[in-house]
């Protein structure tokens, strides 16, 4: 081959590689170094493997690590564990570990800690039983291998090992006398994860810093996160415009949102809250009459115009829910009785279960709750549905409680007719789903258990074999037929869909955008130019 | 030995004050409904039974209301006001964390207030009908009406957005690097505004207060001899004057101390500043009692001090009522 065809041919083959890279990715190669200024919230603590909630759930998934965490598809990837197999019965799964994990104090991950950070979740994180009740025991053949142990087949195992789930803490640390709930540790952790502690004073800021010898080599990319705990909305939404912010997850519905979304330097996105999938709906209490009625809860539901709520409350940021999974989840189904408005068909339930319209067109009167800290998905839509149940003649109170203890109290003391109320899928529905609808979850003074009284034994069957299959097709045609059922049965009548939404700056690189948005960690996220 | 007998009267019945206030204030709290417990539960997104008992027990809160009472009291006797709920930390260490912040805040705004007060008013005072008093006058009637919380974001808005002259939010530039100088240059850069909205309130009182009061004393005997006496205007204006005006606006701002406390609350939201005023609102609504109830322990006993200054400057500098009782 003679020189200039070579030459031609390597110049060719370049200038195909040129323009099959996209041009982008020149400028987004990660850069080390800089620092992301975060709009956060005040937390309990820092330990995530006892607390769930956004404000220890963002800063706990930088510190500690998971055993595997989730892409934007649901689908498992490692992270500390580089492998994992399971055995043919679905009752043993055994987890490699990587060798050169080590705590933020420098001594190694092991095996240990893994088993007793499984134990330390089951025992205090609030779904712990429901993620890991069927595992009997964690065996530690050396310090790199982790096998569990379980009584029946678990596929929601996977999800629960996510680093905001099952966060692996330092047994060294936490085996101390002192009760894991006041742990002095718990606001200086010792972590696992990408970003290590160093400065916090509450009520101002959080500051974790790059961790050097972070498991995955040259990760994380950005040198320090500064975590700025903020409240007020205008301070915010200045702070972001005048770029002293970078970084605002869970921002619910809000004028701001538009305005800053119109800026250069802001981007706005909807992704990355799948796996929270939060819900909002009215609650029935269903023990008290007329809402033991399946008719009447029916007949509220089709009298509730979810497009008005989308379109006019919601400045059409949130979008209608349909049942009792998000539509992000793999196991939602659409194939449901979707409750359009149809005040005719609500006046005709309610003629049949036996209320007729009595003074005034009044059927009956019913109070609402609903939870007092959040007023564009709680307070707003409470006033609303009040009004739109009157012209089936259904008279609603609304009952204000001063804070939200006072609230819980109500609820979880089924001291309530009907409640406005927020609850989150998680990103499996055993995590998240079967704790409203099961019979064995009625318990009263616990929060977010089924607080609606509802059981029906054939919806407690289904979910349990769903809890166990193994296949992906068969759990999720047990989801489907779940769905069907308790959507024409109606403990809850659902609304919409939260639209949480992340602002961040264009020049961010990787922002974390997977099924677990800012829940995940920021190792891969980086400043393609850092802003002065 | 007057003085001294008057200082130590007032503190006995400071300390008879504490404890009434101790007492008083743990009723209160327990009888206002919400478990600290579920409180916590709610933060976590739910919890089990067996996670519920293990907090309460975690926090004493299994116990009955008296006993609780009685375990309360021995900690205080030992210098231990208890542990926060919410923040699992020293509710000591984190209430000095926070006093500076709203003392710095709230002792500004009350200076700002009193001496912008007493130049306002003094200078109105002069020429009662003119324009400058005029402007006073309706300036401290809105500056009264308006809401604190409009007035700090529209200095928000003003100054730290369309003018950004100031930060927007917190008592420093987190991780700043820098001497004490700049560390300090870098504090004040963020008082100023919070301090401003806090001060309006009181100064648009302060400055009517002292307009009165100078109109009230010039239009006395006194000065009418000492203008007799041929002394000048300014000698007698800002010299005896003022000094005799000013009582009034002492008392009224040593009184409102209390409320400069109370007003810090909304500006600290407003600003993201970390003081007491946020501590205290949030721990009501967490039902963080060990927190709450050393805040107001801490308020009671900065009021009660606040007040017996005030008491003492008051006879110093008025010597009428020094031998008084």
């Amino acid at each position: 081959m003679s020189k200039s065809i070579k030459f031609s041919l390597v110049l060719g083959l370049g200038l195909l590689l040129l323009f099959t890279v996209p041009l982008g990715s020149f400028a987004d190669t990660p850069k080390k170094g800089g620092t992301l200024s975060i709009v956060h919230s005040q937390f309990v603590h820092l330990n995530s493997a006892i607390q769930s909630g956004v404000a220890t759930m963002v800063p706990g998934a930088q510190i500690f690590a998971g055993l595997i965490r989730l892409d934007e598809k649901f689908q498992p990837v490692p992270y500390l564990a580089k492998s994992w197999e399971t055995s043919s019965d679905g009752l043993t799964w055994t987890f490699r570990l990587v060798n050169n994990a080590t705590f933020h104090d420098g001594k190694p991950i092991t095996s240990e800690d893994v088993a007793f950070s499984l134990e330390t979740v089951k025992k205090n994180h609030p779904f712990g039983v429901a993620m890991f009740g069927a595992v009997d025991r964690v065996e530690t053949p050396d310090p790199h291998t982790a096998v569990f142990k379980l009584n029946k087949p678990t596929p929601s195992l996977l999800p629960s090992l996510s680093p905001v789930l099952m966060s692996i803490i330092p047994k060294h640390v936490y085996s101390s006398p002192e009760p894991i709930r006041t742990h002095p540790a718990n606001i200086k952790p010792v972590g696992s994860g990408p970003f290590k502690f160093s400065d916090y004073k509450p009520g101002e800021y959080l500051i974790l810093d790059r961790y050097d010898k972070f498991f995955i080599p040259g990760r994380p990319y950005l040198d320090r996160l500064i975590f700025h705990i903020m409240k007020d909305p205008t301070s915010v939404a200045i702070s972001l415009e005048r770029q002293r912010t970078h970084y605002q997850a869970y921002a619910a519905i809000s004028r701001d949102i538009d305005r800053l979304e119109k800026l250069d330097h802001i981007k706005v996105t909807r992704k990355g809250y799948e796996a929270i999938g939060p819900l909002s709906w009215v609650a029935f209490n269903v023990r008290n009459k007329p809402l033991d009625d399946i008719q009447v809860r029916q007949a509220i539901s089709y009298s509730i115009d979810r497009k008005f709520i989308n379109q006019k409350l919601h400045m059409g940021r949130s979008a209608p829910a349909t049942g009792p999974l998000h539509h992000g989840s793999p196991f939602y189904s659409g194939d449901v009785e979707k409750y359009d408005l149809n005040l005719d068909k609500a006046n005709k339930l309610l003629d049949q279960a036996g209320y007729p319209r009595k003074d005034k067109g009044i059927r009956f009167s019913l109070m609402m709750d609903y939870e007092p800290t959040s007023p564009e998905v709680q307070k707003n839509i409470a006033e609303y549905i009040r009004e739109a149940l009157q012209p089936v003649g259904i008279d609603v109170k609304l009952r204000t409680s001063p804070d939200f203890p006072t609230w819980t109290r109500r609820i979880s003391n089924w001291d309530f007719d009907l409640t406005i109320d927020t609850v989150f899928n998680y990103p499996d529905p055993v995590i998240g789903v079967h704790r409203t609808y099961i019979c064995s979850n009625i318990k009263k003074g616990v929060m977010w258990s089924n607080t609606q009284g509802y059981c029906n034994p054939k919806v407690d069957e289904i979910l349990e074999k769903a809890s166990m299959e193994k296949d992906f097709v068969k759990r999720k045609a047990l989801y489907a037929e779940f769905q069907k059922m308790v959507t024409q049965e109606l403990p809850v009548a659902w609304t919409f869909e939260l639209p949480y939404h992340t602002l961040y700056h264009r020049d961010l690189g990787n922002p974390p955008l997977t099924v677990w948005g800012a829940m995940g960690p920021f190792d891969e996220v980086f400043w393609v130019k850092e802003p002065k | 030995m007057a003085f001294f007998t008057l200082v130590l009267r007032r503190t006995v019945y400071g300390l008879i004050l504490v404890f009434a206030v101790i007492l008083l204030n743990f009723i209160l709290i327990h009888i206002a409904p919400g478990d600290p417990a579920e409180m916590l539960a709610g933060e976590m997104g739910g919890a089990t039974q067996e996670i519920m008992a293990s907090i309460r027990t975690a926090y004493g809160l299994d116990k009955s209301i008296p006993e609780q009472f009685l375990i309360y009291l021995g900690r205080m006797s030992r210098g231990d006001m208890g542990t926060s709920f919410y923040y699992n930390q020293p509710v000591t260490q984190l209430i000095l964390q926070r006093i500076p912040a709203t003392l710095s805040l709230s002792i500004t705004a009350l200076l700002m207030a009193i001496i912008l007060g007493i130049i306002l008013g003094t200078i109105a005072s002069q020429n009662p009908q003119g324009w400058f008093s005029g402007l006073v006058t309706v300036g401290s009637i809105a500056g009264f009406a308006a809401p604190v919380f409009w007035v700090g974001i529209m200095l928000l808005i003003l100054f730290a957005y369309l003018l950004p002259l100031f930060p927007s939010f917190g008592i420093r530039t987190v991780a700043l690097t820098g001497g004490s100088i700049i560390q300090a240059l870098d504090f004040l850069h963020h008082l100023v505004l919070p301090a401003f909205t806090l001060a309006i309130v009181f100064l648009a009182q302060y400055s009517r207060l002292m307009r009165a009061s100078m109109l009230d004393v010039l239009g006395s005997d006194f000065v009418r001899m000492l203008r007799a006496k041929g002394l000048s205007e300014r000698v007698v204006v800002y010299k005896h004057g003022m000094k005799n005006a000013i009582l009034p606006v002492i008392t009224i701002a040593g009184l409102q101390f209390s409320m400069v406390f109370g007003g810090a609350i909304i500006v600290e939201t407003v600003f993201n500043w970390p003081g007491m005023g946020q501590l205290a609102y949030e721990s009501i609504l967490r039902r963080d009692h060990p927190l709450l109830l050393a805040i107001l322990f801490f308020s009671a006993i900065i009021v009660i001090i606040v007040n017996i200054i005030t008491d003492l400057s008051y006879r110093l500098l008025d010597p009428r009522i020094k031998g008084e009782h």
